[in-house]
């Protein structure tokens, strides 16, 4: 493959697609639900959502089996008396913040994330994010971000939570790469390997794990992304003088191998060098692909909106896997950051922003594809149905960015299409099921 | 402002919704930013239903406050209506929309749909599931249902069962053929298994069957005074309490009580001689009050157990959760806060934890094996067999179920015989789970003990952890804490797992007691012999 030649691109990508945009009941999960994964990244770090039993609920629904001990992350629920003003909300947080921080002295930052409630009833957890960083420095820093449902969708409140940070971070003329957003762990390490063996750095990585490890930033610094879902945290970063390296985002073979060759550009890398770098890495990658892709191949895939990675994804099934997209749907495209995957992606699918979800479930149902990915709301009765499904939160829950993890990210979707064909047993309506064959919403 | 790391109970619209979506014909319209969403999956995931639950959410933005979520909520009632033509339509608000104040009954009052509109009132930041459930099911009843003709054969109707209650699909099966037994035909079971068509014929049955209290006496009281419909007070969980109820039934009906038994089989499970092992295990029990009520009876009554502990999340039913502890001796605990429902297992520490999914997995914290008596539950707790809890077949479901997780009659002597046994000793855990035995999974967090260091019983260094960790550490004395000798140490961690953290605790209590600063084998000894029973 020759990476920078212009031949790669298809004819025609999706840059220019006119996009359908839906504005209609959604069925995405809040920007609260980041907090799920990023409280296991930052390890000193607490979550504390001022909001309602609605949004501790979600927080644990989400979370499912995941129970700990003490988990970092909590919801300050409101009552009555906060919202009468009985109390004054201002200093009921105070308390509850001392409280949980005597409790747990390992906690060096502490989110007050806002949630629909505390953002109807006006509630300032800006000012109160001041106040307590002020009460609790230097051992304690206090942010503030938004996570409701109102402002947010999903993965976008790790999109506030780092944007939330870039203000603070120290400042530096150093030349510096930073990678923004929050891998798991064992991928992190792969990537450091990755930029390390190019002779790419110094690298420093936002949501670090520890707040001592938090980057600085400055007017010599470049950074990329890799996870499209950041377009907040990318227009802070800007606005510190940091420099954006766009690139497709690094899923599967080619989406790594674009994304490192962008920072390999910037650092003047030979061509030779990166090949001997990538070539074995590059190599594994293909053959696991190739595993999965002769159950996918061929076969036609429909996006419902729930993580923004799908346009990243949708151009991996289909250059990767020889997939079709019938219909890409995105809660939010941010055409900026995900050109470079929209370029790559054929032209054909639908593109829709936002969703009306039972007008979407009946385009779904007119174009019956193999594989539809989707929330955890819709997957099982869309199963039901006949359809075949891949729940959509397991993508942002999986280590899936770069090479070692393109095999993973294959079989992800393999699997479901794998197990259509093993189970040869046809599915009974049992009395908790209402027959299939209905539509999702329908009622008899 | 109170901080909850998790809770037991949801908002009261996810109580609502377990009503709408246990039945059919019904269409919940709940006012809603998208987030709230998730709920879905409690029912699509969790109980693995296959459709959508009948809720058309409004998802407003924040774009939308101010401007217009009064027409946007009307737009989504009239489009709902419109695809779903449904036999009732419920309307409310979820949490952020209580704030706004944009009155969907009023709102959906107005649109003049030609279905019954049913507004709810459930207010978000008072109360709970388990009322939105209960008042929801009132509601529809005040709305739909009316005295009427009684049928001439004896009927009865069965209420309070919801989609996501724990075994409600099969308890309400078990309890029909029940009551088939006695000669009586159910009219109706709702919510669950129920169209709004059903509720308005719910007069003509002679009396209710109340079995989920916490979800159904709103609509049972309300019946009783509408209909004269009466309800029954006993709630047939466990052996003892079957037998109540049918004569409960009797009573009402002028029936005859005497069933054909011949499937039941609990009694002699455990008055059959392996069952000796059973007697005198010490459990605890948590969970919604109508359960831990019925359990604790049948844990003493008809397994012979000792009650040590128990309470219940739910606060409305405080009143007869503290009566029923006091019978046992015990001070009921009611919390919905599970750190302190840990800390009281711990202090207890049992041989048994009966309890929810969160009693589930403080009982792995803390090495204490558990099994599951009530909502909420995982999906691991709808089992695609029928296992009720109710009724006989009920009573021998729970035999089963509470003994499994423990250890067999004899394995428990060869392990204590035997404790050294490389491939057979007590770390290995019951021979009959698989897997790789480590029951004392303590959670990656890390500073747990720093943590909770202050607040709990003396000799108790951590309430997660009644073994292995102190163990590493037992011979560090905090403040004047008797010491243990290597030794003695060693002697304790021949003493099988399930019974080390009392045999620690009690030596610890012993020689805090006896005034003894280090622990030696021969206090370890006297201490066993002190509290020999
Ligand atoms: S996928 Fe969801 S429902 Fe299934 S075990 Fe995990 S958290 Fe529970
Ligand atoms: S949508 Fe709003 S109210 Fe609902 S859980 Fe999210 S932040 Fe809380």
């Amino acid at each position: 493959m020759s990476l920078d030649s212009p031949a790669l691109a298809p004819n025609r990508g999706c840059r220019d697609t006119p996009v359908l945009k839906e504005r209609g009941q959604r069925e995405v999960f809040c920007g609260l639900t980041g907090i799920i994964w990023l409280h296991r990244k930052m390890q000193d770090a607490f979550f504390l959502v001022v909001g309602s039993r609605t949004c501790a609920h979600l927080l644990q629904s989400a979370a499912g089996v995941m129970i700990f001990a003490e988990p970092r992350f909590g919801t300050a629920i409101l009552e009555e008396k906060d919202l009468a003003g009985l109390a004054d909300a201002n200093t009921e947080l105070d308390r509850e913040v001392a409280r949980l921080l005597t409790r747990r002295p390992d906690i060096k930052q502490l989110f007050l994330v806002g949630s629909c409630p505390s953002e109807v009833i006006k509630l300032d957890l800006a000012r109160a994010a001041e106040r307590l960083s002020g009460l609790h420095a230097p051992h304690v820093r206090v942010y503030n971000y938004s996570g409701s449902g109102i402002e947010t969708t999903f993965t976008q409140g790790e999109d506030a939570c780092l944007a939330a940070m870039v203000p603070t971070l120290a400042s530096t003329t150093a030349r510096e790469v930073l990678i923004i957003g929050a891998l798991p762990d064992v991928v992190e390490d792969q990537c450091l390997s990755l930029l390390a063996q190019l002779g790419i750095g110094p690298v420093r990585m936002l949501p670090a794990r520890r707040a001592a490890d938090l980057p600085a930033v400055g007017p010599q610094t470049v950074f990329a992304l890799v996870q499209p879902f950041l377009g907040d945290t990318h227009a802070a970063l800007i606005r510190r003088g940091a420099r954006h390296l766009p690139a497709a985002f690094p899923f599967g073979e080619e989406g790594t191998t674009l994304w490192l060759w962008a920072l390999a550009q910037e650092f003047g890398i030979s061509r030779d060098h990166f090949d001997a770098v990538t070539a074995a890495p590059r190599a594994r990658a293909r053959k696991a692909v190739a595993a999965h892709a002769e159950t996918l191949n061929g076969k036609s895939v429909f996006f419902f909106p729930d993580s923004q990675l799908e346009i990243p994804l949708a151009r991996f099934l289909a250059r990767e896997c020889g997939m079709t997209p019938l219909e890409v749907g995105t809660p939010f495209l941010h055409a900026a950051i995900t050109g470079p995957d929209l370029d790559l992606l054929p032209e054909g699918p639908v593109i829709s922003e936002g969703q009306d979800v039972d007008r979407q479930l009946d385009r779904q149902h007119e174009a019956r594809p193999d594989l539809t990915i989707c929330g955890l709301g819709l997957a099982n009765p869309l199963e039901a149905q006949g359809h075949t499904t891949k729940w959509a939160i397991e993508l942002v829950f999986t280590p899936v960015h770069f090479y070692e993890q393109a095999g993973d990210l294959a079989a992800l979707f393999s699997r479901p299409l794998r197990r259509k064909a093993l189970l040869t047993a046809p599915i009974a309506c049992s009395q908790i099921s209402r027959g299939p064959g209905q539509s999702p919403g329908g009622q008899p | 402002m109170k901080l909850t790391l998790w809770t037991y109970e949801g908002p009261p619209h996810v109580g609502a919704m377990r009503v709408a979506t246990g039945m059919t014909g019904l269409h919940y319209v709940l006012h809603a930013p998208q987030g709230d969403t998730y709920a879905d999956l409690l029912f699509t995931m969790i109980e693995r239903r296959n459709h959508r639950p009948p809720v058309t959410y409004t998802t407003f933005q924040a774009r939308d406050l101010g401007a217009d979520t009064a027409n946007l909520f009307k737009d989504a009632a009239r489009d709902a209506y419109t695809r779903f033509k449904p036999q009732a339509m419920i309307v409310g608000a979820s949490c952020t929309a209580e704030l706004i104040q944009d009155d969907p009954g009023g709102l959906a009052g107005a649109l003049d749909l030609p279905c019954p509109v049913i507004p709810l009132d459930l207010p978000s930041y008072q109360r709970k599931e388990n009322f939105g459930a209960d008042e929801t099911f009132h509601q529809l009843c005040r709305a739909l249902a009316r005295p009427m003709p009684r049928t001439e054969a004896i009927t009865c109707n069965i209420l309070g069962a919801t989609a996501l209650g724990f075994r409600h699909r099969d308890d309400v099966a078990e309890v029909t053929k029940l009551l088939g037994l006695m000669g009586i035909t159910v009219n109706v079971a709702a919510p669950l298994g129920s169209t709004p068509a059903d509720i308005a014929r719910m007069g003509q049955a002679h009396f209710n069957v109340l079995l989920y209290p916490e979800t159904g006496e709103g609509a049972a009281r309300w019946l009783e005074k509408t209909c004269g419909q009466p309800y029954t007070k006993v709630v047939p969980l466990g052996v003892g309490a079957t037998r109540d109820f049918l004569h409960e039934v009797a009573s009402l009906t002028g029936l005859s009580p005497k069933v054909d038994e011949s499937a039941l089989r609990l009694p002699w499970w455990s008055a059959s001689v392996d069952s000796t092992y059973l007697t005198g295990k010490r459990v605890f029990l948590f969970g919604d009050a109508t359960h831990v009520i019925a359990a604790a009876r049948i844990a003493a009554t008809e397994i012979g157990f000792e009650v040590v502990g128990m309470g219940c999340y739910n606060r409305e039913f405080a009143r007869p959760m503290r009566a029923a502890a006091k019978a046992y001796g015990l001070e009921a605990l009611i919390t919905d806060d599970y750190l302190e429902v840990e800390d009281a297992i711990a202090a207890a520490a049992p041989e048994l934890i009966l309890g929810t999914q969160q009693e589930r997995h403080i009982g792995k914290r803390l090495g204490i094996p558990c099994a599951v008596i009530s909502s909420p539950v995982h999906v691991q707790d709808f089992p695609a067999r029928y296992s009720p809890q109710m009724g006989f077949e009920g009573a021998n479901v729970i035999f089963d179920t509470w003994i499994h997780p423990l250890v067999m009659g004899l394995e428990e002597h060869l392990l204590t015989m035997f404790r050294e046994d490389f491939e057979f000793h007590s770390d290995a855990g019951p021979s009959h789970h698989g897997g790789k035995a480590d029951l004392r999974e303590v959670s990656d967090e890390a500073p747990l003990a720093s943590v909770a260091g202050g607040a709990l019983p003396p000799g108790f260094a951590s309430p997660r952890d009644i073994s292995e960790q102190i163990m590493a550490e037992a011979t560090v004395s905090p403040s004047g804490e008797p010491v243990w000798l290597p030794a003695a140490e060693r002697e304790l961690k021949k003493i099988p797992f399930f019974v080390r953290g009392k045999a620690k605790r009690n030596t610890e209590g012993y020689a805090r007691e006896k005034g003894v600063a280090e622990i030696s084998v021969e206090t370890l000894y006297e201490a066993k012999a002190h509290y020999a029973r």
